[in-house]
C-alpha cells in the first residue's frame, strides 16, 4: 500500500502542461510525490506554507503578477483557508486552481479524517465552486485543463478533489 | 510618529514599485497622498497582504515589492514570518506599522500594547534583516536601505493610533484590482506604471 507514484506523475505533468509555475503545498501523506516533483523541477517553484491560507495569499498574488499557480493542499487545509477564499478569492475574483486531496471520504480507515470527509463538498457548493472528481488516470490531464480554464475564464476558484482510488495504490 | 507623517516620507521611494497594503486606515491614507495604479489594497483578508507580496515578488523575481502590514493584520498570520524567511526573496520589502491597535474596528488594543515584540518575532523566524524606525526619518533612511541591499527586510515602525477622517476611497476594489493587474504587465514589459 503506498501512494502512487505514477498518478502522482500524471497529475504533475498535467499542470506544468498547463504552465502552472508556481505550487504552494503543505505536505501531506497523498501530496509527497507530487510536493516532491514540484520541489525537483527547474521550471517550477515550491512555496512550503505554514498554513494553507498564506496559499490563497501566494497564488492571489501569483495571479496578479500574471503567473499561473496551483495548490496542492488537504481538504482539511482548505476547511482552513475558508476565509481566504471568500475574503481575497471571491471577492477579488482570483482564479484559483485547488488541487485537494480527498480524505475521509470512502474506504477511510483514519477516524480522524471523517468529519472532514463528509464537510468537503457540501462546502464547496456553499461557496458556489465548481468541483471535479478525479478517479481515474485517464481523466486526469483533460480534467485539470479543463479545470484550469474554467478558473481562468470566470475568474473564480476551482476544486479538483484527488480521490483514494487515484492516490493510493491497494 | 504619525503613520501619515511617515507614509508622505517614504512615498517618494515606493512610488514607482509595486505596493501591496492592508485595509483600513493605511490604504486611505496612502490613496489619499496619492493613488497609483501599482498599489494594491488588500480590502480583506486580513493577514494575506504578505502573501499576496511573497505571491508577488517570486513571480516577478526582478522587481521590487513592498508589503505594508500592520500589527493586527501581522498577528493574524505570524506564519508568513517564517514562510517569507524561508524564501528569502531579495525583492520583498515588508513595511509594519505598529500602532498597537486594532484601530479601524473601534481602537481596540492589540498585544503589541503589552509588550508583544513583533520585531523579534520576525528575526526569530529568520528574516534575515530586520529594523525599527520610529521616526519619519529614519524610517525613509531604512527603506532606502533595505531596497538598496538586496536582502528581505521587515521594518517595524511604531505609530500613533490616529487615522484619517473618514475610511472612503473612491476605487471600487475591482477597480483596483484590474488597473493593479495592468500595472504590472506593464511593469513587467519595462513600461512602468
Amino acid at each position: 500500500m503506498a501512494v502512487s507514484v505514477a498518478n502522482s506523475r500524471l497529475i504533475f505533468e498535467a499542470l506544468k502542461a498547463c504552465d502552472v509555475k508556481i505550487f504552494s503545498a503543505l505536505p501531506e501523506t497523498w501530496l509527497v510525490h507530487l510536493i516532491r516533483m514540484a520541489d525537483e523541477d527547474p521550471d517550477t517553484v515550491l512555496v512550503r506554507l505554514a498554513k494553507e491560507e498564506e496559499g490563497i495569499g501566494i497564488s492571489a498574488g501569483a495571479h496578479l503578477a500574471g503567473v499561473n499557480s496551483a495548490l496542492l493542499m488537504q481538504n482539511h487545509g482548505f476547511l482552513a483557508s475558508i476565509n481566504a477564499i471568500v475574503s481575497l478569492a471571491l471577492l477579488y475574483k482570483i482564479p484559483l486552481l485547488m488541487l485537494i486531496s480527498y480524505r475521509g471520504h470512502m474506504g477511510e480507515k483514519d477516524a480522524w479524517q471523517t468529519q472532514g470527509g463528509m464537510a468537503t463538498e457540501p462546502i464547496l457548493r456553499a461557496l458556489n465552486i465548481p468541483i471535479w472528481h478525479l478517479t481515474s488516470a485517464t481523466d486526469v490531464e483533460r480534467r485539470i485543463r479543463d479545470a484550469q480554464t474554467l478558473a481562468l475564464a470566470s475568474l473564480h476558484p476551482v476544486a479538483v478533489l484527488l480521490s483514494r482510488e487515484l492516490m493510493w495504490e491497494e | 510618529m504619525l503613520r501619515q507623517d511617515a507614509l508622505e516620507e517614504i512615498y517618494p521611494e515606493i512610488q514607482e514599485l509595486i505596493v501591496v497594503t492592508i485595509m483600513g486606515a493605511v490604504a486611505v491614507e496612502l490613496y489619499t497622498i496619492g493613488h497609483r495604479h501599482n498599489f494594491f489594497y488588500l480590502e480583506h483578508a486580513m493577514g494575506l497582504a504578505s502573501s499576496m507580496g511573497l505571491g508577488i515578488a517570486l513571480a516577478m523575481p526582478g522587481h521590487k515589492v513592498v508589503v505594508i502590514d500592520g500589527d493586527g493584520s501581522l498577528l493574524m498570520n505570524l506564519g508568513t514570518l517564517s514562510t517569507m524567511a524561508r524564501y528569502q526573496p531579495e525583492n520583498l520589502l515588508h513595511i509594519v506599522f505598529d500602532n498597537e491597535s486594532l484601530l479601524s474596528v473601534g481602537g481596540f488594543p492589540t498585544v503589541t500594547a503589552l509588550g508583544t515584540d513583533l520585531a523579534g518575532i520576525a528575526r526569530a523566524s529568520g528574516v534575515p534583516q530586520v529594523r525599527e524606525a520610529n521616526t519619519p526619518g529614519s524610517l525613509r533612511d531604512e527603506v532606502r536601505e533595505a531596497l538598496a541591499s538586496n536582502t528581505l527586510t521587515t521594518i517595524i515602525s511604531k505609530v500613533e493610533a490616529v487615522g484619517p477622517k473618514t475610511f472612503h476611497m473612491d476605487l471600487p476594489l475591482l477597480e483596483n484590482r484590474f488597473q493593479f493587474k495592468r500595472a504590472l504587465e506593464g511593469i513587467k514589459k519595462g513600461k512602468g506604471e
